[in-house]
């Protein structure tokens, strides 16, 4: 089965389950696809050979024993390196975690070994989950499987090329701002962030703890869903974890179906500083979505035109209070301050953490001190939670006249390694669409709408679903999922360049 | 630095009226961590009672002990505070080694508990104190600094992190400026300290050993010319771990922010550090260098919101009020008010208590604790909590003495051998042979010789003067080294010499 690496996680499942084919060779035919193509790629920090393998052994024992298996068991997966992950190095993409092999498993984690999924190892990040590029990753960028001089979006940006690069059929992720769903559309693939509380934290590395959440990352809407599922439910060790059943998101992709759905166009996405190409091919699917029986509805969320303000507030104050644990004392990094002789704890911690942080992490955390400083937190911290409620409210509201909200994911395709490394408002805006949702809570789900005309490059669509109604992403993705792929003749990512395999 | 002599007590509160505020941290006795699930006891081998949460781990989330809660809500209803509808956790960010997480998961404009208020007795006058606030935080772990003369940071060639305490479940609680107290005001405090800590007690949620760190005062003292002035600028006193020290600390920043004052001085605004062994403070922490602690609302945990119902079945657990409990003990045990107030001003109340349940009686229990205990403890500058010998084994000694196999002269031998760490009273009595001879037939022999040694104290005797017989009792006694029964004696020598 020289085509193991191209087949969904669903099918791979199906053969797993049919005795068609060992977990021992799905695992190993994608470890030789890591080391043929990761070269160039770059999406993995650290790949776990013996770990992904002995799983993969352990499974088929099970299965030829007869024992009931989950329905990923077997099927491989690529874990971003922002959750912690037992007697694996787990750097969260920064320097100052280099080496760093955690003494437990995070949740997460721990759902995927229990479902019996070879992890094949961790993927590349911005430092701390901090960009939209892979490009502030300590370890070096990630480049995009569509064209290797361009980003792969960020921060999970190895998640979704690992995807892409068919280097694993399976990635999860996180995303506090769009960190799934922004990668997600400029590498062709499919990105789910939960509703904030569907997924447990405990053991995600925080960024911003009123913001982050893990999600899948995929080829396909019901990889996806069937990834969600194994990942998602209450979990007593994250208090923010909501005790409730999990949307059946499975089900939903196996009933997918628009007709008589309400859709809302959110105005304020959209517009200026969207990329025409991507424009263009979020007005196709608008009308494939209404030749599917559903009723396109403009709504107006005014609040959205200051998520980003807001977010840039809140994230930061945040961050900077997660990120002080990074001081040399008790794990990682430690550095000796230069001409000290008898240096004091608070020197080698500044010095560790003017060595082990990068610069976009140091204006974060710069940045989140001065938004929490007494004096000016009425002004900035405490005004940004205010209108965070009223952007809530903005959904809130739009919910009441329809069933879920669409935008672009994303205002431009990949663009070039290096273009906005300097410009961090630039980087910023290409959260612009994701972070209303993540401020809200709000489950949103990224899928390929096809190529921008411009670039060639691809560009993706939103579904925003209130929250805990995540079913309704998958319902509505799923469905145009199979509209686009027969218009295409095939996956999207079949169009994206073969890469050259190194030997 | 200059040496400047202090204006004496008597003098700095005829020239000035004291403000106070006190901080209290409790430590509850939860079995586990405020915000995991690892243990809280006191003494284990450093570090072992640790896990991703409390050291701290990226990606570790705290959980709320409901416990801890629990023990905050009650702790707030015994201080007649209101318990908030919804109240959240907050971060107090600041470095710290000994702080995993570089910030403490505190309470800020929420606290669960706020405006209650208890009153305390000194020397028969009441005085209300009004509490600002409870609030449920962690506490930090210990550094040890070794190489340095003091065991303090400063000259320390190296420090050690200990993480066992980190979080540990604290209640701090808060006063509001405590006036009118006048000349009173350090004993006020100390009875204050020594009121929270029966009622701590009395709850159950809290070990309150002072020496052990379970129970800690921050001691806020300012001065002003008189009680219609605006407050002046305070000084915050840490490091007072006994109440003696409550008292004595205060006493001190009184007469040190007097001299200043009197001398045309500022107070500076700062934290100051208690020094036991020489009885003064020195500063710590100026509010010029003070942190901003930049807290805002800890987005790890989820609010707390205490329905109406479990505070009241919260409430129902409730103590009686200790005033209520103190009328009825003294109503029980028959002291009088003056040996009440004694007991109470002795910590003893719930030492005599226990001793009494232990089954000694209560004037028995009550002259040991407020006697011989409290006589031992004062020298040893401890509370009489704090003395290594239990009300159970203050009850079995008076128990040896009422079976007549100590007398008190023994039984303070014995007292000694358990406060050495001998062992039980049993044990000590065992092992330095201090029962009293009981064995008639050894004090005969010791009876006759004194009398064959002392005729004419014998004669007066026989003649009737059985006043007398001290003096051969005392001879009887030395020679028996003080193991007997001197009543025993006195009736042999009266019966030998047919004076009974």
């Amino acid at each position: 089965m020289a085509d193991l690496i191209k087949r969904t996680a669903a099918e791979l499942a199906d053969l797993l389950a049919a005795g068609e084919v060992s977990s021992v060779e799905v695992t190993q035919a994608h470890l030789d696809r890591i080391a043929a193509v990761d070269g160039a790629v770059h999406a993995f920090l650290e790949v776990d050979v013996e770990g992904a393998l002995r799983t993969a052994a352990d499974v088929d024992a099970r299965r030829a024993a007869g024992d009931t298996l989950p329905p990923l068991a077997g099927v491989p997966i690529a874990v971003k390196d922002v959750f912690v992950t037992k007697g694996i190095v787990t750097t969260c993409g920064s320097k100052i975690l280099e080496g760093w092999v955690p003494p437990y498993d995070s949740t997460v984690v721990h759902r995927l070994r229990a479902a019996g999924l070879p992890i094949l190892g961790k993927t590349n990040m911005d430092e701390f989950a901090m960009g939209s590029s892979t490009e502030h990753s300590a370890y070096g960028p990630t480049h995009n499987p569509w064209d290797l001089d361009r980003i792969p979006g960020g921060s999970g940006g190895g998640s979704s090329a690992a995807v892409a690069a068919y280097e694993a059929p399976l990635a999860v992720g996180t995303d506090t701002g769009g960190s799934i769903r922004q990668p997600g559309a400029v590498t062709g693939t499919v990105g789910v962030k939960p509703t904030y509380g569907g997924v447990s934290r405990y053991g995600m590395i925080a960024l911003a703890s009123s913001l982050d959440q893990a999600g899948p990352v995929t080829r396909t809407v019901l990889d996806a869903a069937l990834l969600h599922e194994t990942i998602a439910g209450h979990d007593p060790r994250d208090s923010t974890s909501i005790d409730a059943p999990v949307p059946p998101v499975v089900e939903a992709v196996r009933n997918a179906d628009l007709s008589g759905l309400r859709v809302g166009v959110v105005r304020e996405l959209g517009g200026e500083g969207y990329q025409p190409g991507v424009e263009a091919r979020f007005d196709d699917a608008l009308k494939l979505i209404t030749s599917a029986g559903a009723e396109i509805v403009e709504v107006s969320c005014p609040h959205f035109t200051y998520g980003l303000a807001t977010y840039y507030l809140i994230l930061p104050g945040e961050a900077s209070s997660n990120l002080a644990r990074f001081d040399a004392m008790r794990y990682g990094l430690r550095i000796f301050p230069d001409g000290v002789a008898e240096p004091t704890a608070e020197q080698v911690m500044s010095a560790t953490r003017e060595a082990g942080f990068g610069q976009e992490v140091k204006r974060r955390i710069i940045l989140g001190t001065y938004a929490l400083s007494s004096g000016y937190w009425d002004a900035y911290y405490g005004s940004a939670q205010k209108v965070r409620t009223l952007i809530r409210r903005d959904f809130d509201t739009a919910f009441e006249q329809v069933d879920v909200l669409v935008s672009p994911t994303a205002p431009t395709t990949a663009f070039p390694i290096g273009a906005k490394i300097d410009d961090p408002l630039a980087m910023y805006l290409n959260d612009i669409a994701t972070i209303p949702a993540s401020l809200a809570g709000m489950p949103g789900l990224s899928l390929p709408s096809g190529l921008a005309d411009e670039d060639g490059l691809p560009a993706g669509i939103q579904v925003l679903a209130p929250a805990m109604a995540d079913d309704r992403l998958y319902r509505v993705a799923a469905a145009l999922e199979a509209i686009l792929v027969e218009q295409w003749g095939g996956p999207l990512l079949a169009q994206a360049p073969e890469l050259e395999v190194a030997r | 630095m200059t040496v400047t002599t202090l204006v004496s007590y008597e003098d700095a509160v005829a020239e000035y009226d004291p403000v106070l505020g006190l901080e209290v941290h409790v430590e509850l006795n939860t079995t586990s961590k405020m915000f995991c699930g690892c243990s809280t006891e006191f003494g284990a081998e450093p570090n072992t009672q640790v896990c991703p949460v409390c050291l701290g781990l990226p990606g570790a989330l705290p959980v709320a002990n409901e416990r801890g809660v629990e023990s905050a809500i009650r702790i707030g209803l015994a201080l007649n505070c209101s318990i908030a509808e919804w109240c959240r956790f907050a971060r107090k960010n600041y470095f710290y080694p000994d702080m995993p997480k570089n910030f403490q998961t505190s309470q800020y404009d929420e606290p669960i508990a706020f405006d209650g208020w208890t009153e305390v007795d000194v020397d028969g006058t009441t005085y209300r104190i009004e509490i600002e606030r409870a609030h449920m935080e962690e506490d930090t772990g210990k550094s040890l600094h070794v190489g340095g003369a003091t065991g303090r940071i400063h000259g320390a060639e190296h420090s050690l992190l200990d993480y066992n305490r980190a979080g540990v479940p604290l209640i701090e609680i808060v006063t509001k400026p405590i006036e009118g107290t006048g000349a009173m005001a350090p004993e006020v405090a100390r009875a204050y300290v020594t009121h929270l800590r029966e009622l701590m007690a009395a709850l159950g949620v809290s070990d309150v050993r002072m020496e052990q760190g379970s129970l800690r005062c921050d001691a806020n003292v300012s001065l002003r010319p008189d009680s219609q002035s605006e407050y002046g600028l305070r000084t915050e006193t840490k490091n007072v771990n006994s109440l003696r020290s409550v008292e004595r600390a205060l006493r001190y920043e009184i007469c040190r922010q007097a001299t200043l004052l009197s001398e045309g001085g500022r107070v500076t605004q700062e934290t100051r550090h208690w020094h036991e062994d020489t009885g003064v403070t020195t500063p710590g922490r100026s509010k010029e260098q003070a942190e901003d602690y930049r807290y805002f609302p800890e987005p790890d945990l989820v609010p707390v919101a205490p329905s109406r119902e479990w505070v009241e079945a919260l409430r129902a657990t409730l103590p009686e009020p200790p005033s209520q409990r103190r009328s009825r003990l003294q109503e029980a045990w028959g002291f009088s008010d003056l040996e009440m107030r004694d007991a109470a001003a002795a910590g003893a109340v719930p030492l005599i208590e226990a001793t009494v349940e232990a089954g000694a009686a209560p004037q028995s229990a009550r002259k040991w604790w407020t006697g011989e205990l409290a006589r031992r403890a004062n020298a040893d500058g401890v509370e009489l909590m704090e003395l290594p010998i239990t009300p159970a084994q203050v009850a079995e000694v008076q128990d040896l003495i009422d079976a007549g196999r100590l007398n008190d002269k023994l039984a303070r031998q014995v007292i000694d051998g358990v406060l050495a760490w001998e062992g039980s009273p049993e044990e000590v009595v065992r092992t330095r042979g201090l029962e009293v001879v009981s064995d008639d037939a050894a004090l005969g022999a010791a009876v006759d010789q004194a009398i064959a040694d002392n005729p004419d104290v014998a004669d007066k005797i026989r003649a009737g003067k059985t006043a007398a017989a001290g003096a051969l009792i005392g001879v009887v006694m030395k020679q028996m080294r003080g193991q007997a029964d001197a009543a025993r004696v006195r009736e042999l020598i009266l019966e030998r010499l047919g004076a009974d």
